[in-house]
């Protein structure tokens, strides 16, 4: 299998002050194409240090990180912001839509950083497909105001795929949601595993880490738990 | 990321604002308001003064005599009778850098012709006057050189004059009588308008110095002497050459001051514009202070506006944004501003100027360059001022920006 992500003795120290706070102390990881892993974790055990560092939001102290062959260390500024726009997708807990913008708008917003411009007309039918991906299809004009949170956590999803990523980043994607609507997420998120795409999820809740295949347990800095899931859910059809 | 969809994000966000951009801009619309409006009155008025200062003819030097004091009482130049026919005389045949010269007499009389009677200006000059002053008739022809020599008694007529005594009957041939001296009308001179000092260039009537002199006012002496240089570079030449002339001719030693005055067109222009030249000058100050005012009132907006949207900043860098791509945003949002800005102030200054030019009877010139530099200026404001809430979008840490509540 391919890795996407090969993580080399990680390490980020935080200078605070007169402290440091090591809050990555040597993760060794790979994670292969078509994976859906679940990272779990107790707050303050480096599990968001790690997913922004996978995000390439922020960049490893010592050790490598090679996203997809690239070896993020080599990059510019730029050049993380290239690799965010075409190879990650983010899903986040608050779901980060533009307030007062309408979902399409919302999902369309990708686009506008690509290297190679899109017509109008192409961005348009590649958002509206995305949308339909995640079944707001009928949304599209809506703004986030006037969606549910399952809705507006659909939308971010949708922005998060538009630019066909390779790896989707979702930081506690059913936070700010209610256990019904979580299913919905999670369905969504199997439903994209299943096309190909690798997903890479942070959470701390143990029934949400089920729908994953994989699951790491963080603690201090360091990877505690790597295990396969054999028994894992799946949020079918409602 | 193109420049049209970054206007398109930059025009919607001053539009979610419409009252705070609106009163954003509005330090930028009075300040370029106040400066289109001031130079379309200062160039109106400047246009007024140009003609008023060409119609006294080109390349032109006024010597006038000076002034005596008599009781206390000064009699203003051209009253001492300083200056001599030999002086015009001799500026004539030594300064190489005159053209024509003229001397010049007047008096106010009462001229009459038939049953018509009227009090105006009396002339005397030398036959060069109206080339000097580019002076064109509308009938008939100026006086020679041999009138002046032999004091004829011919006339010329201003318009002015030409309507008080003869209404709308042909002049051409006819007997004026000045102090009862009958003269015989040879030309009449097309209209000149109002002098730079207000008064009517056309209510005058000029006669041969000569004939002035030796028959009306009985003068031996000239009031002033008009010269015409031979290029507006041998001007301050021409200046210096007469100044030292009559000096030596009038015997005035190295110190003492000169019982004469030289004033060349340019003098006599800057003159009649260093009012408005003072007022161009403070208004454009106020105006300068209103724009960086309003400069520093969408810099401070900008940075408000950054902060509220530190969280979107933060969503657009985790998609892809690169930091040039936030900073060009922002840019383009205050340079939008401050621009919208100066096309209003332009509309409001053209139409200021407008209103003052109808109501108040002003002369106002709308001027393109003013108007391009304004807007160009205004736009550069936005750059200026928002470069530095720009940059401060574009360093944010992605990390925090997305945590920012």
């Amino acid at each position: 299998m391919n890795p996407v992500i090969q993580l080399t003795d990680v390490h980020k120290i935080y200078r605070t002050g007169e402290v440091n706070v090591h809050a990555v102390r040597g993760v060794t990881l790979t994670i292969a194409r078509g994976e859906f892993v679940a990272i779990m974790g107790a707050s303050g055990s480096g599990k968001s240090t790690l997913m922004n560092i996978l995000g390439c939001l922020d960049r490893p102290t010592r050790g490598q990180y090679r996203l997809d062959g690239t070896a993020v260390a080599d990059l510019d500024g730029d050049g993380l912001a290239d690799l965010r726009n075409r190879k990650l997708g983010f899903v986040f807990q608050g779901f980060n839509l533009l307030p007062r913008t309408s979902a399409l708008e919302n999902v369309e917003l990708p686009m506008m950083y690509l290297h190679e411009h899109l017509p109008a007309a192409t961005q348009r039918e590649r958002a509206l497909r995305a949308l339909a991906t995640v079944g707001l299809a009928d949304r599209a004009r809506h703004d986030p105001n006037q969606l549910s949170g399952g809705q507006q956590q659909r939308v971010a999803i949708a922005r998060a795929l538009v630019n066909a990523p390779m790896v989707l980043l979702a930081d506690e994607p059913t936070g700010n949601l209610d256990s019904q609507t979580s299913v919905e997420i999670m369905r969504v998120f199997q439903q994209l595993n299943e096309t190909g795409i690798t997903i890479v999820m942070v959470t701390h809740e143990a029934d949400i880490a089920t729908y994953a295949q994989r699951r790491l347990v963080m603690s201090d800095g360091v990877v505690v738990t790597d295990e396969p899931l054999a028994r894992r859910a799946t949020a079918g059809a409602p | 990321m193109r420049m049209l969809m970054t206007l398109r994000v930059a025009a919607r966000a001053l539009r979610r604002n419409k009252l705070r951009s609106a009163l954003t801009t509005l330090g930028i619309i009075i300040g370029v308001g106040a400066v289109i409006a001031m130079v379309n009155i200062g160039g109106g008025a400047k246009a007024q003064v140009e003609a008023q200062v060409a119609s006294l003819g080109q390349n032109v030097i006024l010597i006038f005599s000076g002034s005596f004091t008599r009781g206390g009482a000064h009699s203003g130049w051209g009253g001492a009778g300083t200056l001599t026919v030999e002086d015009a005389q001799a500026i004539a045949r030594e300064v190489p850098a005159v053209l024509y010269v003229s001397p010049e007499v007047r008096t106010v009389a009462q001229v009459a012709t038939g049953n018509q009677n009227w009090n105006t200006q009396v002339l005397g000059t030398g036959a060069d006057y109206f080339e000097i002053r580019q002076w064109a008739f509308t009938a008939g022809t100026g006086f020679t050189e041999q009138d002046v020599r032999a004091a004829t008694k011919v006339a010329v007529i201003g318009q002015t004059t030409a309507q008080q005594l003869f209404g709308s009957a042909h002049p051409l041939g006819e007997i004026v009588r000045i102090k009862n001296m009958p003269f015989v009308v040879i030309g009449v001179l097309a209209p000149k308008g109002l002098s730079m000092m207000g008064s009517d260039q056309d209510d005058v009537i000029v006669i041969p110095y000569t004939s002035a002199m030796k028959r009306i006012t009985g003068a031996t002496t000239l009031r002033s002497i008009m010269v015409q240089a031979k290029s507006p570079a041998l001007l301050p030449t021409a200046e210096e050459q007469i100044t030292a002339l009559l000096r030596q001719r009038h015997r005035i030693t190295a110190g003492k001051e000169d019982d004469f005055m030289v004033r060349n067109q340019q003098e006599i222009a800057e003159m009649a514009t260093a009012t408005s030249k003072v007022m161009t000058t403070l208004l454009g100050a106020i105006a300068s202070v209103s724009l960086i005012v309003g400069g520093i009132g969408i810099m401070n907006i900008m940075l408000v506006s950054v902060t509220e949207r530190t969280r979107e900043i933060g969503i657009r860098l985790a998609v892809g944004a690169r930091r040039r791509d936030i900073l060009l945003q922002f840019l383009i949002e205050a340079v939008t501003l401050s621009s919208l800005g100066g096309l209003i102030g332009i509309g409001v200054g053209i139409a200021t100027s407008q209103i003052l030019a109808r109501v108040m009877n002003w002369p106002t010139i709308i001027s393109w360059p003013a108007i391009l530099g304004a807007f160009l200026f205004s736009g550069a404001v936005g750059v200026f001022f928002g470069f530095y809430p720009a940059r401060k979008a574009a360093r944010l840490d992605p990390i925090e920006a997305l945590r920012y509540e």
